[in-house]
């Protein structure tokens, strides 16, 4: 069969699976937005059990990385993370995920090289950017305040 | 706030955070890793400036579960902490207002990682 370049390329657009983009989207936007209800249910019945707004969200992020943990253990995140995309990396879910997945993997290389270091792999990047760019906050602030006769 | 609103808000500010993050992944191939790192970042910067703290307020979970409610929960920890602290401050409220995450991430981690057994991995 004699094809052009451009021909193949169109038969190979037509053939292959449609991960396009109006299918990824959506599709990050339900689980996303899902997991995010969840969220605000967890939230709604802490406060509801007595716990002020800030020690519930704490507690919100907690039950929610407890439970990606044990669907990471348990393989299931990861399957749902294939057509969910974005919308299980973004929530905090992701993060825990990011963190217990490369600690299982890597467990075979060692309890102190593999699975404790490897847990850091993307937790540790987010925290050293994260926690840097609220330092350059908190100094900036500082001089704000002193400039403005607070401090 | 009508509670059938309350959960529209978290569902549709969230699934919009998490569409951005899907666009910034087709469009830009940018790595989880990088996916992660930048919503932080930027969350402590929309905190910084004021604009996270409203947007939380309206969507409840739908702001605070996506990573870039825990970069705001960084800034506003760093204010809190300056405001008692002073300079030294800067150094401690990140760490503090992120303890609990950070914390259950690495112990529930340790436990899962501990109990399950290594699988074949399903994403690259």
């Amino acid at each position: 069969m004699n094809i052009s370049n451009q021909e193949y390329g169109e038969l190979a657009k037509r053939v292959s699976p449609p991960s396009s983009m109006t299918k990824t989207i959506p599709m990050a936007f339900v689980i996303g937005g899902a997991i995010c209800v969840l969220g605000e249910a967890l939230l709604n019945m802490y406060q509801a059990l007595g716990f002020d707004r800030d020690n519930a969200g704490a507690l919100t992020s907690m039950t929610l990385i407890f439970l990606s943990a044990l669907l990471t253990g348990l393989k299931l995140y990861d399957r749902i993370a294939q057509f969910a995309g974005a919308g299980t990396l973004v929530p905090i879910t992701g993060f825990a995920n990011s963190v217990v997945s490369p600690a299982l993997d890597f467990k075979t290389e060692g309890f102190v090289l593999g699975l404790g270091a490897k847990m850091f792999t993307i937790a540790g990047p987010v925290i050293v950017y994260g926690i840097s760019a609220s330092i350059i906050y908190g100094i900036i602030y500082y001089i704000f305040k002193v400039l403005n006769g607070y401090v | 706030m009508d509670i059938f609103m309350e959960y529209f808000w978290a569902f549709l500010i969230g699934g919009l955070l998490c569409a951005v993050g899907q666009i910034l992944i087709d469009l830009t191939k940018l790595t989880p890793a990088r996916i992660l790192t930048s919503y932080v970042v930027a969350g402590v910067i929309l905190g910084a400036i004021g604009i996270y703290e409203p947007l939380i307020e309206l969507a409840g979970g739908g702001a605070t579960v996506p990573l870039t409610g825990f970069g705001s929960l960084l800034s506003k920890g760093v204010r809190e902490a300056v405001d008692q602290y002073g300079l030294l401050g800067a150094f401690m409220g990140g760490f503090t207002s992120a303890a609990v995450g950070i914390s259950a991430a690495i112990f529930f981690g340790l436990i899962a990682a501990l109990i399950f057994k290594p699988g074949t991995k399903i994403n690259e």
